[in-house]
């Protein structure tokens, strides 16, 4: 293959094409889009739809799906939440919400894998039992985070971006590293692909699904300490939906819904594309129940693009 | 006196799925060199047989011996352990990874869990040389690839990694004459080699051709076990319909 062939076949390079003609799109369309301010804003807001669709491409490429993300997200900042107002060190209940999301990872993988249960049904279940806990715990109560550590998360820049972005880019940093240049990686593809033949190539396909699931319940905790940050507070009505948004952004990014192929790196532009989409459509001043219509255009635009493109390749 | 171990030697082998006896008390020989056709009626047992030599199941009784001793034989990684490589019919590839993807797979080369990428590319190009096989890219996704291409890369696979026995699942079920020939070729150059084969094949004519005896299964049991030419194409077809032993005088 020559340089260009390899360019034009690399999966992030359309993507990033489109994000690019979108942002210059919204400039155009009003001066305010490539201000400081609003580029800031704009990535705050990326970044837990980000690390959510970390995990959730991890587990799609995998054939399965996670739609507990945002429960396990609200229940994981609610345990910090819980914690800090029982005068724990903030650090050590951090710690304990990571834990608790890597929990609700793990049991997702474990039923996953142990009760030959469907991964929509099982992470389905899980979705409805992370939010019914995190209320439990709470009582329905939304506790007030004012600890400096939280603070810094949320309000703080860092080399002039704001800190929640370098969460981001650790997590698909780490993320990609694993999937293209690790053991682990090789086998999440091999499963996706053909999860018989994994199998009976000696591929360890319970355990490397458990790992996966484990994965993106961490993650949604991950998230979950970004969000404490950002909203000085833990609801436990947090995040409610988001796990869709987490899906859309993969989906957009071109990561195929059936597993075995894509780049992980590609569901952080999709998460880019849907905010510039939202964010450009509030500063343009179009009513936000447009903003949904067209995010559901651009989604079955993607795959159906995507198709056209595979169609093309036969 | 002097007879050589066998290299598999499977006794007594029963299997049941929940209710239903697919073998009972099967037992299965192989020697070094030696090509044997397993044949028998879909259903017959001779799949489950293999799927338990190769770890793809676990027998319910029975045992296996490989060069003479018991052999613990739980998953496809025991199998290949003991150096017994399979090569499916329904090509056990993953279509949306490369040919070194595939001929790694699940045994990759890495340090330290990360992937030796260049070092993968490296040998499959040899083992696919040694084959005489020629594939344009190896970054080409196998789903690309002709069935014959990616039948070649399923059996360089057993052999770059030093089988001692294979077993060929219609190892030309998706191939077309010419392809199907260099199979024949290779498997005869793997026999020279001392390797052991296992071909189950309904096609009889390849059978009778290239195989040096044949097991057939009936009911899930091995009811004939003789050389190949002490009988006829006819006979032997006879024999897997009825899953009893043809009558010869001479031989038995």
């Amino acid at each position: 293959m020559t340089m260009f062939e390899k360019i034009r076949a690399y999966p992030l390079t359309w993507i990033v094409i489109v994000a690019l003609v979108l942002a210059v799109a919204l400039t155009l369309a009003s001066p305010y889009f490539l201000t400081a301010g609003n580029i800031n804003n704009l990535l705050k807001q990326v970044s837990i739809v980000a690390i959510l669709a970390a995990g959730q491409a991890m587990v799609i490429i995998t054939g399965g799906i996670d739609l507990s993300v945002g429960s396990v997200l609200a229940l994981s900042a609610v345990t910090i939440g819980w914690l800090i107002q029982a005068d724990v060190d903030p650090l050590i209940a951090t710690f304990a919400g990571l834990a608790m999301g890597t929990l609700c990872g793990f049991i997702n993988g474990f039923i996953i894998t142990r009760g030959r249960i469907a991964p929509f049904i099982v992470t389905l279940g899980m979705l409805g039992i992370a939010r019914g806990m995190a209320l439990v715990i709470t009582g329905g109560v939304s506790y007030q985070i004012l600890e400096p550590f939280f603070m810094t998360i949320g309000n703080s820049k860092f080399l002039g971006l704001p800190i929640p972005i370098y969460f981001v880019i650790v997590t698909y940093l780490v993320v990609h590293i694993v999937m293209h240049y690790r053991v682990f990686g090789q086998h999440i593809y091999a499963i996706g692909g053909e999860e018989r033949v994994a199998r009976l190539q000696g591929i360890k396909v319970d355990r490397e699904k458990l790992k996966v699931y484990t994965i993106s319940g961490f993650l949604a905790a991950l998230a979950a300490v970004v969000m404490t940050g950002r909203l000085a507070a833990t609801p436990p009505s947090v995040a409610q939906g988001i796990e869709l948004q987490a899906i859309a952004a993969v989906i957009i990014g071109g990561i195929s819904f059936t597993g075995g192929r894509g780049l992980v790196l590609t569901a952080l532009v999709g998460a880019l594309i849907m905010a510039m989409i939202t964010n450009g459509l509030n500063i343009l001043g179009i009513s936000s129940f447009w903003q949904q219509v067209l995010i559901g255009v651009v989604i079955i635009a993607a795959v159906w693009l995507d198709n056209l493109k595979s169609a093309a390749r036969q | 006196m002097n007879q050589p171990v066998p290299l598999v030697e499977m006794r007594n082998i029963s299997k049941h799925f929940g209710g239903l006896q697919a073998l009972t008390d099967a037992c299965l020989d192989l020697y070094p060199g030696e090509v044997v056709g397993v044949l028998g009626h879909n259903g017959a047992g001779k799949s489950t047989l293999m799927k338990i030599l190769a770890g793809a199941q676990s027998a319910s009784s029975g045992e296996i011996l490989i060069n003479g001793d018991v052999a613990d034989i739980q998953d496809p990684n025991d199998a290949r352990s003991y150096g017994i490589e399979t090569i499916y019919q329904e090509l056990a590839l993953c279509g949306n990874l490369d040919a070194p993807s595939n001929l790694f797979m699940g045994r990759e080369l890495h340090k330290w869990g990360f992937l030796r990428r260049r070092a993968m590319r490296r040998e499959t190009a040899e083992a696919l040389s040694k084959l005489n096989i020629r594939i344009k890219s190896l970054e080409t996704d196998v789903e690309m690839m002709s069935g014959g291409q990616r039948q070649s890369i399923s059996i360089s696979r057993a052999v770059h990694f030093d089988a001692k026995i294979i077993i060929m699942d219609e190892p030309t079920a998706a191939l077309g004459m010419e392809e199907s020939k260099k199979v024949v070729d290779l498997i005869q150059d793997l026999k020279e080699h001392g390797i052991g084969i296992l071909w189950i094949s309904h096609d009889i004519h390849d059978v009778y051709n290239f195989t040096d005896r044949i097991v057939i299964f009936h009911g899930g049991q091995n009811v004939v076990s003789a050389k190949t030419k002490d009988f006829t194409q006819d006979e032997i077809v006879s024999m897997i319909i009825s899953g009893t032993p043809v009558k010869k005088e001479t031989s038995l």
